[in-house]
């Protein structure tokens, strides 16, 4: 179970979270929605304790990761794998090393072991017998579905992704769509996603949660976040120019 | 007067920027202690960097350190020429690389060449979140990317030096045997008598101190990089500037120290 407890965060004079609740389901893929630069990558760098709210709590487990030191966060990091929104593979690294990776600091595998489970993450993103090459011979999906292999390979509870399908072709979109789906099944992880591409986001989503000046507005399934009656949701999800929502 | 002011007020500014900074590298520097001796030592990735800064850079140090020597040699002989004392030539040269230029253009050049490389890769890292990824995946960054570039720094220092040393003296030589035609014996026998270890020893503990700073201040350029591609440039920029500022002024004190 994931909860953010009345989280405070500013940057400089920029006020980004003021005071956001929110309680995430396990075993369930929950969505956050809201605007560009609207806090949705903050809120879940907090959820993995890679910021650190300036006021508020945030239980993984009922456990407050604020206090906790290195050591500990770390124990409680091996429960999470992250697809982050360019991948961050590590570019001085093949792709079989980069998914390797978190499987040698943490799984007591030998080599062969360790090769076999590359394979087998691989092939379950679909992706056999790139393992040498290295992550700039590779397009924009195939890193992020790399990416996914090496979130998944140490079999997490939870699993956040950060825009997993900003920037690719409607296929690619639709096939990690699918990822998404399957590795919330195969793993019976939750699964907290952030994205903006409403047609996934509907497709794929057991609950949704909109981010909206700094707070959690309204949390709900999809049918529940179709029928609000927010101005705000309205706004968001048709796409207006007109409404609360300021462009600026 | 107000313009006065508003200097001082400057001046006041950018010392405490810098005395800040160097608050904040010092405790990067603890954290790299701490990190170091905590199992396992992950000897792949240190010996990756000291190939990096030591093989890749010997023959960026072996172009200085025999180009120093040689020019060392040409000065030195116009000036003992005046007393009738050629023969200093070699003694001159092999004091002069051993203690100061040998440490001190070496790291000039490393911090050049591997130091803007520190921070440059590591800024990279960090714009491209491939340092929130190691953290994220419970592997703590400053063991895996500023340990061993700390380590090879302050490792692979005193061994450049010794080739800068050794260039300095053998270009030196040439100069001043070859060209200038001072007796071969005298030259050398007048490195031997004059030249002490000590002054070798120094000049690699040297080497060694001028080692930490500029692998230390290029790791934390590049680890504090914020903002994109500008942002790894002015990273990259700034670990340079830092680093031969702070071995410049260390030497002095060092030097103080030592000598």
């Amino acid at each position: 179970m994931i909860e953010l407890i009345d989280i405070h965060k500013s940057f400089k004079k920029n006020k980004v979270l003021n005071g956001l609740n929110l309680k995430i389901d396990s075993g369930l893929i929950t969505v956050i929605i809201g605007r560009s630069g609207g806090g949705k990558s903050v809120l879940l760098k907090h959820i993995i304790g890679l910021l650190k709210p300036d006021r508020g709590r945030v239980l993984i487990d009922d456990t407050d990761i604020t206090r906790l030191n290195d050591r500990d966060l770390n124990t409680i990091r091996k429960k999470f794998g992250m697809l982050f929104q360019e991948a961050a593979l590590f570019d001085s690294m093949t792709v079989k090393e980069n998914v390797a990776f978190p499987l040698r600091e943490h799984a007591k595998m030998s080599e062969v072991e360790i090769s076999r489970v590359v394979a087998e993450k691989l092939k379950s993103v679909g992706l056999t017998g790139i393992e040498d090459k290295m992550p700039s011979e590779l397009s924009g999906g195939m890193r992020k579905r790399v990416g996914l292999a090496r979130a998944i390979a140490l079999q997490p509870e939870i699993v956040l992704f950060d825009e997993p399908t900003t920037g690719l072709d409607p296929v690619m979109t639709e096939a990690i769509n699918q990822l998404i789906v399957d590795t919330q099944k195969n793993l019976n992880a939750t699964c907290v996603v952030i994205s903006h591409d409403l047609e996934s986001i509907f497709k794929i989503s057991h609950k949704i949660a909109m981010l909206y000046d700094g707070d959690i507005i309204e949390y709900g399934t999809p049918d529940e976040i179709r029928a609000s009656k927010n101005p705000v949701i309205e706004q968001f999800l048709s796409g207006s120019i007109e409404g609360p929502i300021k462009i600026i | 007067m107000n313009r006065a002011a508003v200097a001082i007020d400057q001046l006041g500014r950018t010392v405490l920027e810098y005395v800040e900074e160097m608050g904040k590298i010092a405790l990067l520097f603890l954290s790299v202690l701490r990190w170091m001796f905590q199992p396992p030592l992950k000897s792949h990735l240190i010996f990756k960097q000291m190939e990096f800064v030591g093989n890749k850079s010997i023959f960026v140090v072996v172009l200085t350190g025999a180009f120093t020597g040689m020019v060392m040699a040409l000065q030195g002989y116009y000036g003992f020429k005046m007393f009738s004392a050629e023969s200093m030539v070699g003694s001159v040269v092999a004091l002069g690389m051993t203690r100061e230029l040998g440490p001190v253009l070496t790291s000039l050049m490393v911090t050049a060449r591997a130091g803007s490389a520190m921070a440059a890769e590591l800024g990279t890292m960090r714009v491209t979140e491939q340092i929130d990824a190691l953290s994220v995946m419970a592997a703590n960054p400053v063991k895996h990317l500023i340990v061993p570039r700390v380590i090879a720094g302050v490792l692979m220092l005193p061994l450049l030096t010794v080739v800068s040393d050794f260039m300095g003296i053998l270009g030196g030589y040439f100069v001043g045997v070859h060209l200038l035609h001072i007796n071969s014996g005298i030259f050398v026998k007048n490195i031997t008598t004059i030249v002490d270890l000590d002054d070798l020893y120094n000049g690699l503990v040297k080497a060694a101190v001028f080692g930490l700073i500029l692998s230390l201040i290029g790791c934390y350029k590049g680890f504090n990089t914020r903002g994109g591609a500008e942002g790894v440039g002015k990273a990259t920029t700034e670990a340079v500037v830092l680093s031969s500022i702070t071995i410049l002024i260390s030497d002095y004190f060092l030097t103080a120290i030592m000598f």
